[in-house]
């Protein structure tokens, strides 16, 4: 579980996170959404330690970030996955060193256990016959997987997910989508997606963080923002047509 | 930069294999093309300088001498040096300037590596084999020099080779592996900074390159100048 409380950042005069307070609970996929420049990006970012940020709290589990020791955080960060945008994946690396190098970076395993446990999570994300391959040999949807079999190698308690489905034709986004829910169920994992992706919003949104200029706008789960009244919120997430006519519909009983 | 490089290191057994990466990446590859050049250099040093000889009175193994002198002082350690941080640099830094803003770097740290660490220090320690490149600079630049002087008939074998032992001074290969050395750091960190604080798209991995490129031979010539200075006078 991730308890945030009160968290504000700034960048010189400029505040992009406003005193925002929520929780993100161990098994359950959270999704941030907001417009581009409404703080999400910096909210991730502050929540992984890569901002350090001006006032609040940020919880692990119960153990304040801002009070941690070197070590600590070090520990926190090996327990931490995460899944970036463009997926990040080493170039000069094959799929099967991408996904492995965290256990080799931070853990004493033998090259057979770390082998063993490779083998393990790219076969859980359907990645079979691209041990040897390098990132640029195989498709974005592909390099997903990689990417969340290397946020998960190392059975993290925490993943985060910046944009996991930008750039992925709908079909491959669905697919990344239920793998992430079904990977955060199964090892009971506190995952946070940051996405603009709807579809995205109303297949695995178990909580849903609405943000608008720095604040927290609305949260609720995907049942509850077919039904929100909320203008921001509507006027965000059914922005499209197709999403007003599946809300319409969803309002009429049909 | 280099006061963060210490903190969190990479273990052992991972910056083993990053080093001889490295060793492979900067030293190897760039063996082929500082052949060449110096072979070639040296045979042109060689042959100017003949022509250079017009007075009947001087004598022949200057052509030896004057090939010695140039190639282990200044063509060597300097020119090869500023090739290489066209070669290395740009590497260097586009290598490291794709990763941050493919947001490689981000992910290192996100996993807790201290990238900096996992990056530059490699290729710091790699670079301690770059006197070694410099050596086989010095020995091929002379070596096309001879055969450019007594296949292009200029001087005898004899001449060439008393040439080159004529006032020779044990110093000077010091003081042309002393700034080799420093030369080196400069190589492995200055093109690192620039690629690892770029900010924006494939455009300034481009233009850092460029810069960084600038920067080391700048950096490349006043050292030079300075440690000549230092230790000549």
């Amino acid at each position: 579980m991730i308890e945030v409380i009160n968290v504000e950042k700034k960048f010189g005069d400029q505040k992009v996170l406003k005193g925002i307070s929520t929780t993100f609970e161990a098994g359950q996929t959270s999704l941030v959404i907001g417009q581009s420049g409404s703080g999400k990006t910096v909210f991730i970012k502050s929540l992984l330690g890569v901002h350090e940020i001006d006032k609040g709290t940020i919880a692990f589990n119960g153990r304040i970030y801002g009070e941690m020791s070197q070590d600590e955080k070090r520990e926190l960060r090996s327990e931490i996955g995460m899944v970036f945008q463009g997926s990040a994946l080493f170039d000069s690396m094959t799929v099967e060193e991408n996904i492995g190098f965290p256990l080799k970076m931070f853990t004493n395993k033998t090259a057979k256990e770390i082998k063993e446990r490779v083998d393990f999570v790219i076969e859980r994300v359907n990645l079979v016959d691209s041990h040897h391959k390098k990132p640029s040999e195989i498709s974005g949807g592909m390099q997903k997987r990689v990417a969340i079999a290397r946020a998960i190698v190392n059975n993290p308690k925490y993943l985060f997910c910046d944009e996991p489905n930008s750039g992925l034709d709908p079909e491959t986004a669905t697919v990344i989508d239920n793998l992430i829910q079904e990977i955060t169920k199964e090892y009971n994992i506190t995952t946070v997606i940051n996405t603009h992706d709807m579809n995205s919003v109303m297949e695995i949104g178990e909580k849903i963080v609405f943000l608008k200029k720095g604040l927290i706008a609305w949260e609720g789960t995907k049942e509850e923002i077919f039904r929100t009244e909320n203008k921001a919120v509507v006027k965000f997430v059914y922005s499209s047509n197709l999403f007003k006519k599946v809300r319409a519909a969803v309002l009429s009983g049909h | 930069m280099l006061k963060d490089m210490f903190n969190r290191p990479v273990k052992w057994s991972v910056m083993k294999q990053l080093i001889l990466k490295e060793i492979d990446d900067l030293i190897i590859d760039s063996l082929g093309i500082v052949c060449f050049i110096s072979f070639f250099v040296g045979g042109v040093v060689a042959i100017q300088t003949a022509l250079n000889l017009t007075n009947p009175l001087i004598p022949r193994y200057l052509i030896g001498f004057a090939t010695r002198q140039s190639v282990i002082l200044e063509f060597a350690p300097t020119f090869i040096s500023i090739i290489m941080a066209g070669k290395m640099g740009s590497f260097i830094t586009s290598s490291i300037g794709t990763m941050r803003v493919t947001e490689q770097i981000d992910a290192l740290e996100v996993m807790g590596v201290n990238s900096l660490n996992y990056l530059v220090f490699p290729k710091i320690v790699a670079l301690f084999l770059y006197p070694f490149v410099i050596g086989v600079a010095m020995f091929l630049g002379i070596f096309g020099g001879y055969l450019a002087a007594v296949y292009g008939g200029f001087a005898t074998a004899t001449e060439f080779i008393a040439g080159l032992q004529v006032e020779f001074v044990p110093f000077h290969i010091t003081y042309a592996f002393i700034k080799t050395l420093a030369f080196a750091f400069i190589l492995a960190t200055i093109p690192s900074f620039h690629g690892y604080y770029m900010k924006g798209g494939a455009l300034e991995v481009g233009k850092a390159s460029t810069v960084a490129f600038v920067w080391t031979s700048v950096l490349i010539i006043i050292t030079n100048y300075f440690l000549t200075q230092i230790l000549l006078s």
